[in-house]
């Protein structure tokens, strides 16, 4: 994998090389017997396997992408519903829902504070570990590395199943936290301590936090094996020719966050059975030694005398925010660098142009990782930390600025003068790259630490976070499953819905979270189920209840996106292999992709983004096309002519 | 040059030669399809699938002990005072429980050297040794946990024991994964399974025993000896 010889053609042939090169010859001359062009055998599935082997107990990548997907959304459903909740009691506090007196009578549909408190924390949990984290590399992770790579599916089909199959006790304990004794966990999606470790600190402490980090442990495991598998395939079984310079950008996002989780991910899980321990076995990992919570000592070293506690001191609550943050904060890159992979190959495909400057987007996705490490801090900076300790956050923090502007610059460059088709798909990645402006630039001054501590734990936080992950990752989780649609079902979905469910969407999304800059700014704090009883915040009541009808109009306008998924799924227009007339492998592939993905070898002979070259007579170049007359001479490699 | 201009069909360029066909480009037609297709590319470092994933686990599981350690660390230096582990501990049993899991890693190499040669009696007979080298280091930890336990030493009485057994606990728990996995292999070696040829079910083994070995270094120095 020499990035240095990116416009050579393939040097290494298919190990056992073929008597008949697949390319060398026009259809009518195959030697094989090779059945007629138009006739072409989609699938080597010769055996057949009953519906539970085939789509329950599957070690085909495509089918797990697929459970995955449909995993992932049904999860963005529920979460959106806990978030129309909070919506709802943040607009109109203490105002039962409409209808929701029918689900709970004992309470007439009205949230209570400790139900709110349940409800954000589950939205955030849901929302990162359920949802977009599972969607981007669970289902598009293990759909395209395989087809992308040119591999016949993942190097570990069994393990990819087991990662599937690891979340199942992670769904269920998520689910559980809600029926157990005392409801679901509510300390937060960061579960601090002592609020988290101490049982009688808030109900959701006395069992649902216990669920809530069995939920997180499980989710890990399976995180894991998923990443041992994506990095092996795209290190391991790329295609002849295909060197790590000519992968296309959403391999490197997946790529480098399947790195970011094999390393940052273990610490989160050694940190989370630390606070399991102290819930269970009253270890004190987080819980110092002479707290008192209501006079009483916490159940950490109860048991003890006083002359232990003096040998030894207890634990430290901000060594699990060290730890928490040391995972999460690598974890918002894993949940953006795959999406910003997606939005480059879609703004080159539907824009007919190749990448602006393709290396640099390869090193700033490598930066952004790489300073993703060691940013965590600027989560805590109002959490007690040594001033100079604050300022090389900050300086770190504010570094990654670079390379993300690297990357929004040449997505502009790629744009620019290029024939745009305004495709579902295309509007989608254009509205990722857009908003992914405002919720970086807003992370740019959040990350100075004296902006911090007047902002932090503010509306402005929850502005610039859901700006970068929701108007973000899922705008370029929709512009990826428009996008890559036809090669999952072999239809393409209905351009019309698709556009609509873009405008109600993309003006709803802003609808909601513009607001919480101003909201911020005022000082409302997030995480208050009741903020008007501060009569500074009773004024900023109306702004919540227009903030609020835009969720609810976001949240039904989905329903344009589920119709048009599901009946695009059986219905839809049938499509070929390319109907993007794109360059990258998957498009090589039949539409949907049989057992074992190709049907013919393949051998890769340039980068993935040749639109508009002059060796052909097509707009596009697909990496795989041998130039017939061209033989011999290197090809060229992307964007550089 | 300029890619500000591109037209959809690149004609204005023609000059530079090599046009293909006029017909759109189809890889259906223009690259049909094989009936037996190869795919068993192979494009990284010159390592086996199975153990560049399992260089990524282990990675993994440095990372989990630095999550372990590294607490240790910064509990045991941000205390008042930590207690002198001579005292709560009995060094010397552990140190010879050290000794004999370093001595089972030694026999796992001499168990993969005579799969390397594909000497099955001596795979049996090493790999043998090696996995009650690590029966006996975990019996020799449940019999020190007793011993602990009946003194009154439990995870919960103060932040050393709590380290303490997190960090001995977990390595012990992948001490008794890996001789799970040996005794399996064992099993496997007995059938045949591994030769001159193909050891890689051993090496993958062994390369997971050496790491536990190494981990169960460096905690009985921060944990025993300092």
């Amino acid at each position: 994998m020499s990035p240095a010889d990116s416009s050579a053609a393939p040097a290494t042939a298919p190990k056992h090389a073929p008597a008949h090169h697949p390319d060398a010859h026009p259809a009518h001359e195959g030697p094989l017997g090779i059945a007629p062009a138009g006739t072409v055998h989609v699938s080597h599935d010769h055996h057949e396997l009953g519906f539970i082997r085939k789509y329950i107990f599957s070690v085909d990548h495509k089918v797990i992408a697929i459970q995955f997907m449909l995993t992932g959304l049904f999860f963005l459903v529920l979460g959106g519903l806990f978030a129309m909740a909070i919506r709802h009691q943040v607009a109109w506090p203490w105002k039962p829902i409409p209808g929701m007196g029918l689900l709970f009578p004992e309470t007439g549909g009205v949230i209570s504070p400790e139900f709110y408190t349940m409800l954000f924390t589950m939205h955030g949990t849901i929302m990162i570990f359920f949802v977009i984290i599972p969607l981007l590399t669970g289902a598009f992770g293990n759909f395209l590395i395989p087809l992308m790579v040119g591999a016949p599916d993942m190097a570990f089909p069994k393990l990819n199943m087991f990662g599937y199959w690891a979340m199942i006790p992670a769904i269920f304990f998520a689910i559980l936290g809600f029926f157990v004794e005392g409801g679901a966990a509510a300390a937060g999606w960061t579960a601090y301590p002592p609020l988290s470790t101490i049982l009688s600190a808030a109900p959701g402490s006395l069992n649902g936090q216990t669920c809530w980090l069995m939920a997180l442990t499980w989710v890990g495991v399976s995180s894991m094996m998923g990443a041992v598998n994506y990095v092996t395939t795209i290190v391991k079984m790329r295609a002849p020719g295909l060197t790590m310079m000519r992968l296309p950008l959403s391999i490197w996002g997946l790529f480098i966050s399947a790195l970011l989780q094999l390393f940052a991910l273990p610490v989160l899980t050694a940190a989370s059975i630390l606070q399991l321990l102290d819930r269970t076995l009253h270890t004190g990992f987080f819980t110092p030694s002479n707290l008192l919570v209501n006079s009483v000592r916490p159940e950490a070293f109860q048991s003890a005398g006083t002359a232990a506690i003096d040998a030894a001191s207890g634990g430290h609550p901000l060594l699990w925010q060290h730890l928490f943050w040391f995972y999460s904060h690598p974890a918002v890159y894993i949940m953006v660098l795959p999406a910003m992979g997606f939005a480059s190959d879609i703004l080159s495909v539907h824009a007919r142009k190749p990448v602006f400057g393709y290396k640099p987007m390869v090193y700033s996705i490598c930066a952004i990782a790489g300073l993703g490490f060691i940013v965590w801090g600027h989560h805590m900076f109002t959490s007690g930390m040594n001033p100079a300790l604050g300022m090389s956050f900050m300086v770190a923090t504010i570094m990654i600025a670079l390379p993300s502007a690297v990357k929004v610059f040449n997505w502009i460059g790629t744009l620019w003068g290029s024939r745009i088709h305004l495709t579902s798909a295309m509007l989608n990645a254009l509205a990722f790259v857009s908003m992914f402006i405002i919720g970086g630039l807003s992370g740019i001054w959040m990350a100075a630490t004296p902006v911090d501590i007047y902002i932090h734990d503010t509306y402005i936080v929850v502005a610039h976070f859901h700006y970068v992950v929701f108007a973000g990752s899922v705008f370029a989780i929709w512009a990826g499953i428009y996008h890559w649609f036809p090669k999952m079902f072999g239809r393409q979905m209905n351009e019309t819905l698709g556009k609509l469910h873009f405008i109600g969407s993309f003006v709803f999304t802003n609808g909601v979270f513009y607001m919480m800059h101003q909201l911020g700014l005022a000082g409302l704090m997030r995480r208050t189920a009741d903020p008007y009883t501060y009569t500074t915040y009773a004024h900023l009541q109306e702004c919540n209840e227009l903030i609020t009808i835009c969720a609810f109009l976001l949240f039904a306008w989905q329903i344009f996106f589920v119709i048009n998924f599901f009946h695009s799924m059986f219905w839809g227009k049938r499509v070929g292999r390319n109907p993007w007339k794109a360059n990258t492998l998957e498009w090589d592939a039949p539409s949907p992709p049989g057992h074992g993905n190709f049907d013919r070898e393949l051998a890769v002979y340039r980068g993935p983004y040749e639109f508009g070259s002059p060796e052909v007579a097509e707009d596009y170049l697909p990496q795989t096309r041998k130039l017939g007359d061209g033989a011999g001479k290197p090809a060229p490699a992307h964007a550089h002519h | 040059m300029s890619q500000a201009t591109l037209a959809p069909h690149a004609g204005a360029h023609g000059h530079h030669g090599h046009k293909a066909d006029a017909a759109a480009y189809d890889p259906a037609v223009d690259a049909p399809a094989e009936h037996h297709p190869i795919f068993d590319y192979d494009s990284g470092p010159p390592v086996e699938r199975g153990k560049f994933a399992i260089w990524l686990f282990l990675a993994t599981e440095v990372m989990f002990f630095t999550g372990l350690i590294g607490t240790y660390i910064i509990l045991r230096t941000g205390s008042a005072a930590w207690p002198n582990p001579e005292e709560r501990l009995a060094v010397d049993i552990t140190a010879f429980n050290t000794f004999v899991l370093i001595i089972s890693s030694w026999l796992m190499v001499r168990a993969l050297q005579a799969a390397q040669k594909g000497d099955r009696a001596g795979i049996l007979k090493w790999l043998g040794a090696t996995i009650l080298g690590g029966a006996l280091f975990v019996g020799i930890q449940v019999y020190e946990y007793i011993e602990l336990y009946k003194h009154g030493n439990w995870p919960n009485v103060d932040i050393f024991w709590s380290t303490f057994y997190a960090m001995t606990g977990f390595h012990g728990l992948h001490v008794v994964v890996g001789v799970i996995w040996l005794i399996c292999a064992w099993f496997g070696a007995a059938r045949g399974r591994y030769t001159a040829q193909n050891y890689m079910g051993l090496e993958l083994a062994g390369l997971y025993w050496h790491f536990v070995d190494l981990v169960w270094v460096l905690l009985f120095t921060i944990v025993y000896l300092f």
